[in-house]
């Protein structure tokens, strides 16, 4: 792979779809304001559920908003890049425009895993990282080298599996050619990912850690940063991660075998 | 000796189909049960083309001829038979085969429907890792070609179909591809849009040598840029040869529509031997045969007083119908 020449593309990708998102300033302007409003609404949310009681599955309202920052700070990065670009797969599929994609001499997932992004998520990204950095300090936090080191690796993990399981269904396209259901149910699933695993049953939790791996997305990198987390747990969290980003690649390239192109 | 650039061998394609009962009982049967069966699209067929070649394919819709085209390209996996192009397996899709095709879908665009085409132009340069100078270069020469220029600076939504599809053939050939597929490229443009995207073709494969496959259902695409078409019914090629050869064949006769000095001249002109389509006052129109037109026109010149004459092509749509319909042809 050439590398010189994807930085080059990817350039251009940002530089394009900037360009095609500023021509709508309302809709940017609309979208961050969304952004605030949805977080101070989760925020208010979390603060109900722990009006009566001081603990939920052993986190405290402080422990569980690092849980809520992950999560933002995520659904940041799900706006900015994996939505414009992975629901923009069921279109190209539909309306058979995935053929240009196929004819150019770059990869393929990296094509239509990159080509657009939503600035306004950017917004959501920066919110997160102010919550965070808020947590670090109300849970007098100490930081270290392996502390941000450990932080970056399991929320570099959480963006892999979060990828790949999008990636992954918006493939399946190819043979159902209308998934959108599909990827609301994982959105859904995903706002599960603001609460802590143990707030759930014990069922649940199995649910959450092995079909859909919620618990690998948020509470691990949050265990992390409150000290909380074991080591297996964060080498468990690469391995998925790992696992996850080479299987929903071979599906990919297994399933364009049977893309029949859209009629003309 | 012109090598062959596209080589296809007993090429077969398949779909699984599901069909559909009407009313609400065959939705929900087809909803919890489908009913799937094999249609074989594309039925062994073989062909080449040689490098420089214009190649028309023919055919009604559902024909097979964007599929043969796809699979061609390498969109579509063949179920059986092979195919090369250029000396690859198209499927592959290798990064030096698509370095030199390129398709371009009437219906279909991949230019960045909110930015000027030339945002897109430079993506796709930088796709195809030309650097900014040679892309500048390539996109002024493209311009200049399809004499379109200011209008790459404006965003492609506002852009009318003629100028999009202008912008789309420079994106499409930013590579300076050797096999251009054409699936139907004029589609919905107005005559002049359509004559000047013609002359375009025919300079581009005159200075670059391009091979070029086409499918139009605009008769006049095929008959000024296409010597040779392959004609291609229910899946299966039913002519492969020279255009008007196969013209020939399907309209042997020609009409001459001859007004005559005097009603007489008419009169004794039809008693004359030539098959007489109609007659009115001192005007007649006769059919002749192809191959004796000269020596016809020759006695009526001799032998009648002759005010004006008009040699009538029956017209190109209805002898090119016939194709549509017919299995074969053995010329």
């Amino acid at each position: 792979m050439n590398l010189r020449k994807y930085l080059k593309v990817y350039k251009k990708f940002l530089h394009t779809s900037l360009a095609s998102e500023l021509e709508y300033k309302t809709n940017i302007l609309v979208d961050l304001i969304t952004a605030i409003l949805s977080l101070l609404g989760s925020i208010f949310l979390l603060s109900i559920f722990f009006q009566n009681n001081g603990y939920i599955g052993g986190w405290k309202f402080e422990q569980a908003l690092i849980i809520q920052a992950i999560y933002t700070i995520l659904n940041g990065i799900t706006n900015t890049w994996f939505n414009p670009n992975l629901t923009e797969i069921v279109k190209h599929i539909r309306e058979g425009t995935l053929d240009f994609v196929l004819l150019k001499p770059i990869d393929s997932q990296f094509f239509i895993s990159s080509k657009k992004i939503n600035p306004s998520g950017f917004l959501e990204i920066l919110l997160g990282f102010f919550l965070l950095f808020f947590c670090i300090r109300i849970n007098q936090i100490n930081l270290n080298l392996s502390f941000l080191t450990l932080s970056l690796i399991t929320i570099s993990c959480s963006i892999c599996i979060l990828y790949s399981l999008w990636f992954f269904i918006s493939t399946t396209t190819i043979w159902f050619v209308k998934t959108w259901n599909a990827i609301e149910v994982l959105r859904s699933f995903l706002y599960i990912g603001r609460f802590p695993l143990n707030s759930f049953s014990f069922s649940l939790r199995i649910f959450f850690s092995v079909f859909i791996p919620i618990a690998f997305i948020t509470t691990i990198p949050s265990e992390v940063f409150l000290g909380l987390s074991v080591l297996w747990k964060i080498l468990l969290e690469v391995i998925v991660a790992t696992v996850f980003l080479i299987t929903s690649r071979k599906f990919w390239l297994f399933a364009l075998k049977f893309y029949s192109s859209a009629s003309s | 000796m012109v090598q062959n650039i596209i080589d296809v061998r007993n090429l077969s394609k398949s779909f699984d189909i599901s069909s559909k009962e009407p009313g609400l009982k065959g939705t929900i049967k087809h909803f919890f049960r489908r009913q799937k069966k094999s249609l074989k699209v594309i039925k062994d067929i073989s062909f080449e083309i040689k490098e420089g070649e214009i190649v028309g394919f023919l055919g009604a819709n559902g024909a097979g001829k964007t599929t043969i085209l796809k699979m061609l390209c390498g969109l579509i996996y063949p179920s059986e038979g092979s195919i090369l192009v250029t000396g690859y397996l198209p499927f592959k899709r290798k990064e030096n085969f698509l370095k030199n095709i390129t398709l371009i879908m009437g219906q279909k665009q991949q230019l960045i429907w909110d930015l000027p085409p030339i945002e897109s132009f430079y993506l796709n340069a930088s796709i195809y890792d030309l650097d900014k100078f040679e892309a500048k270069k390539r996109i002024k020469k493209l311009s200049e070609m399809l004499e379109i220029d200011e209008e790459l600076f404006i965003p492609v939504r506002k852009l009318s179909l003629g100028q999009r599809m202008k912008s789309e053939l420079i994106a499409a050939l930013i590579h300076e591809p050797n096999i251009l597929f054409l699936d139907e490229p004029t589609l919905g443009l107005d005559i002049n849009a359509q004559r000047n995207l013609r002359k375009f073709l025919q300079k581009y494969n005159k200075e670059t040598n391009a091979t070029i496959c086409l499918t139009s259902h605009y008769m006049k695409d095929i008959t000024s840029l296409c010597k040779r078409v392959i004609c291609v019914h229910e899946g299966a090629i039913s002519y492969d040869g020279k255009l008007d050869l196969l013209l020939r064949k399907l309209s042997p006769v020609k009409e001459i529509l001859i007004v005559c000095r005097s009603e007489q001249d008419a009169i004794r002109l039809g008693n004359s031997g030539f098959t007489v389509k109609n007659k009115i006052k001192n005007e007649i129109t006769i059919k002749i045969e192809n191959n004796s037109i000269t020596s016809s026109l020759k006695t009526i010149l001799n032998n009648f007083d002759i005010e004006d004459l008009f040699i009538n092509e029956p017209p190109i749509d209805e002898v090119i119908g016939k194709v549509l319909i017919k299995k074969d042809y053995d010329i």
